[in-house]
């Protein structure tokens, strides 16, 4: 009955064993794949597309070689030493007459005063008499708007006829380029961005700290409560991570405001003068407590699913082993906890980074963040580039730590509620 | 959590200190939310208890702000507007989803990994981050300020948590369930209504409420790329927060405070129904 060894195993209608196991791998394979490729396709489309046109956004730069083509092409070998001659002017001329008749030199004249100011002036009222000016245009020009008489104007139309730039990236960490194309700060009353990147790490990472110290308790309690009563417990951590972010943040706003709540009772119990109130909000300090209150949930879910797997047993044995109570927590419990901390600290801190509502509504100028220049750019200022150049270094720092994140823990390790 | 027959005298003053820590920080949780139900009855249009509301004087509660609340056309419209977009985006999000799921549980998906983190990533990147780049996006392909531009935003937000919550589910799915009904005889559709479904379905149903809340609840996405026809209830609290502070927002946050209360509760009825029906006990 024995079959030889060499002979290879077949199915019933005599296709090799391997290319069958193959073939119905490769179908399951595609099967899979075909259920997901809705989502993916409607992903692609909805999100991941729009997140790459908006890094290109931040890097494009086509204002100044469509609007201006004939200047660019009469600046090549120009020697940005002297002024150039007379057929750039005359050039300039052309294409501010042809952008006047297009109306399309209001986005060119906001670009490039973006880089130097003045130039939204000079290109606006160039723009509605170019069509009367008369050669020489040199001349003309100059004496119309003696911005066209300086050199680093020119210079800068040279540079930004790249279609390309970096400039939103170095506007966004407050620096700028030099005529000359070096790299230099912004002067100091204009410095923003990068203030605003540095209060939002540290007022982050200090939210991130303040729910460890709130959440670790809680989920040491949970952890090792009966789960009659850590399910009861556990309700009054779901109910705040389930309810709206707008009320969470109205209810801190109805406790902290200087005629509120806190501050009312603190009179009335004669701890603080009337005139003497608290002030607890719009500030650093009204972002910190109401983020640490909203992000708290986030840090104890991870830190208790972890706590529920390490045995007590263990703390017992490092207490018969003569550790004294401190020492054994410290020795033992807590570098068992320490994967649940850094799942949470992550968790808590990318969230925390990218927060707008809750700094824009209770931080008041001084407890802002950055994500709430995004806004501003978007918004009020129009510089939507800038605001582009922004939001893609904040996505990249949150990729960044997500990838950590997913390294430590695994995103399908993610459990909800 | 008792304190163990050996502990001294330090350790048992340290237990009771620990638990009143514990309290106070529950306190902390809880207490912000508790408190703007009352507030919500003031009688007076400010944020804190009137000296009335104090002495329990009955004269110093009234309805006036869910009055307020149900007699204005804005927030009336607004929240028919969350709804519909919540739902929309909630049904869109839970199909895909779920049929996603069905192929990221099977043991040769490719890319597993890879294109688990692309699904997850609408949770992970900044709102802000989205916001600007579908406003962007959806301008140029004049999606921006119509209802279908929103509720596809908000269908990618809701997304993550369909598929985190029915991969869980499916993870945790016995496949032999299936083999054993197609030895039965039953056909792939028949297998997948009559087995598949009944046990995927908590699964299922909470991940669309979790997609339902994120939409319900979503503010940034819908103030950047909605037009003023399809303000939703996030939005017109955002702009009563900013512009006008009347407690009818108070009125409003303590019904919602409520809706997660009944949420929360249908969530944990699923999570034991499904334990059951995957004959764990519950706990």
């Amino acid at each position: 009955m024995s079959e030889s060894p060499t002979a290879p195993l077949t199915t019933a209608d005599g296709v090799p064993l391997k290319t069958s196991l193959r073939r119905a791998v490769r179908r399951s394979k595609l099967k899979a794949f075909l259920l997901v490729s809705p989502l993916l396709l409607f992903l692609v489309i909805a999100f991941v597309m729009p997140i790459f046109d908006m890094l290109w956004r931040s890097v494009d730069n086509p204002e100044v070689s469509s609007t201006l083509p004939r200047t660019v092409s009469a600046l090549e070998g120009w020697d940005r030493e002297s002024l150039p001659g007379e057929p750039a002017f005359a050039a300039l001329v052309e294409d501010l007459r042809d952008g006047q008749a297009a109306r399309n030199l209001g986005l060119l004249s906001s670009r490039l005063n973006y880089e130097k100011s003045g130039m939204r002036s000079a290109i606006s009222r160039t723009g509605r008499r170019a069509r009367n000016l008369e050669p020489p245009y040199r001349e003309a020009l100059i004496e119309l708007n003696e911005t066209w008489g300086e050199l680093d104007t020119w210079k800068l139309i040279q540079r930004e006829a790249s279609p390309y730039t970096l400039s939103y990236y170095l506007a966004a960490v407050d620096r700028q380029l030099t005529p000359d194309g070096e790299i230099v700060k912004v002067p100091e009353h204009l410095e923003i961005h990068a203030t605003l990147f540095w209060r939002t790490f540290w007022m982050s990472g200090v939210i991130t700290l303040m729910t460890l110290l709130l959440g670790y308790p809680i989920a040491f309690l949970l952890a090792n409560l009966p789960l009659r009563y850590s399910n009861l417990l556990m309700i009054l951590v779901l109910l705040p991570f389930w309810t709206s972010l707008l009320v969470r943040t109205t209810t801190w706003i109805a406790i902290l405001q200087s005629q509120g709540v806190l501050n009312d009772m603190m009179v009335a119990i004669g701890v603080i003068a009337d005139e003497a109130r608290w002030q607890m909000i719009h500030n650093k300090l009204g972002t910190i407590i109401a983020m640490t209150h909203i992000l708290l949930p986030f840090m104890i879910l991870p830190l208790y699913s972890v706590m529920k797997t390490i045995p007590p047993s263990y703390m017992r044995a490092a207490r018969s082993l003569g550790g004294r109570p401190f020492l054994s927590f410290r020795r033992v419990y807590f570098p068992l906890t320490i994967p649940g901390i850094a799942a949470g600290g992550i968790l808590v801190f990318i969230l925390s980074i990218g927060y707008y509502i809750t700094p824009a509504l209770v931080g008041g100028q001084s407890g802002r963040f950055i994500t709430n220049y995004i806004a501003y750019h978007m918004q009020t200022s129009l510089n939507w580039g800038l605001a582009a150049a922004i939001a893609s270094i904040l996505l990249f720092v949150v990729i960044v730590f997500y990838m950590v994140f997913n390294r430590l823990i695994g995103v399908d390790k993610v459990k909800l509620g | 959590m008792a304190v163990p027959s050996y502990a001294t005298r330090g350790e048992r003053i340290w237990h009771y200190v620990f638990l009143g820590l514990c309290g106070l920080i529950f306190l902390f949780l809880i207490g912000p939310l508790l408190i703007i139900i009352p507030l919500s009855f003031n009688a007076e249009p400010y944020f804190t208890f009137s000296d009335a509301m104090l002495r329990l004087d009955p004269a110093g509660y009234s309805l006036r702000w869910y009055e307020d609340f149900f007699t204005s056309s804005a927030w009336l419209n607004s929240i028919k507007n969350s709804f519909i977009i919540g739902i929309a985006s909630t049904v869109l999000a839970t199909v895909l989803g779920t049929i996603a799921a069905l192929g990221l549980s099977n043991r040769h998906m490719p890319a597993r990994g890879a294109i688990m983190a692309l699904l997850i990533s609408p949770m992970i990147v900044p709102l802000i981050i989205s916001a600007a780049a579908m406003f962007f996006f959806f301008s140029k392909i004049h999606l921006a300020q119509t209802y279908l531009g929103v509720i596809l935003a908000h269908t990618a937000l809701g997304i993550p948590f369909v598929v985190i919550t029915v991969t869980a589910t499916l993870s945790s799915f016995d496949t032999t369930l299936i083999r054993a009904a197609h030895s039965l005889g039953a056909n792939p559709t028949r297998t997948f209504f009559k087995v598949v479904l009944p046990l995927v379905t908590p699964g299922v149903v909470s991940g669309a409420l979790f997609a339902f809340i994120t939409s319900f609840d979503e503010v940034v996405v819908v103030l950047f790329i909605s037009g003023p026809e399809q303000r939703t209830m996030p939005i017109q609290m955002w702009s009563g927060i900013r512009e006008q502070i009347s407690p009818t927002i108070l009125a409003v946050a303590t019904m919602l405070v409520i809706l997660s209360m009944l949420l929360l509760t249908t969530l944990e009825l699923l999570r034991r129904r499904s334990e059951r029906l995957r004959g764990m006990t519950p706990g």
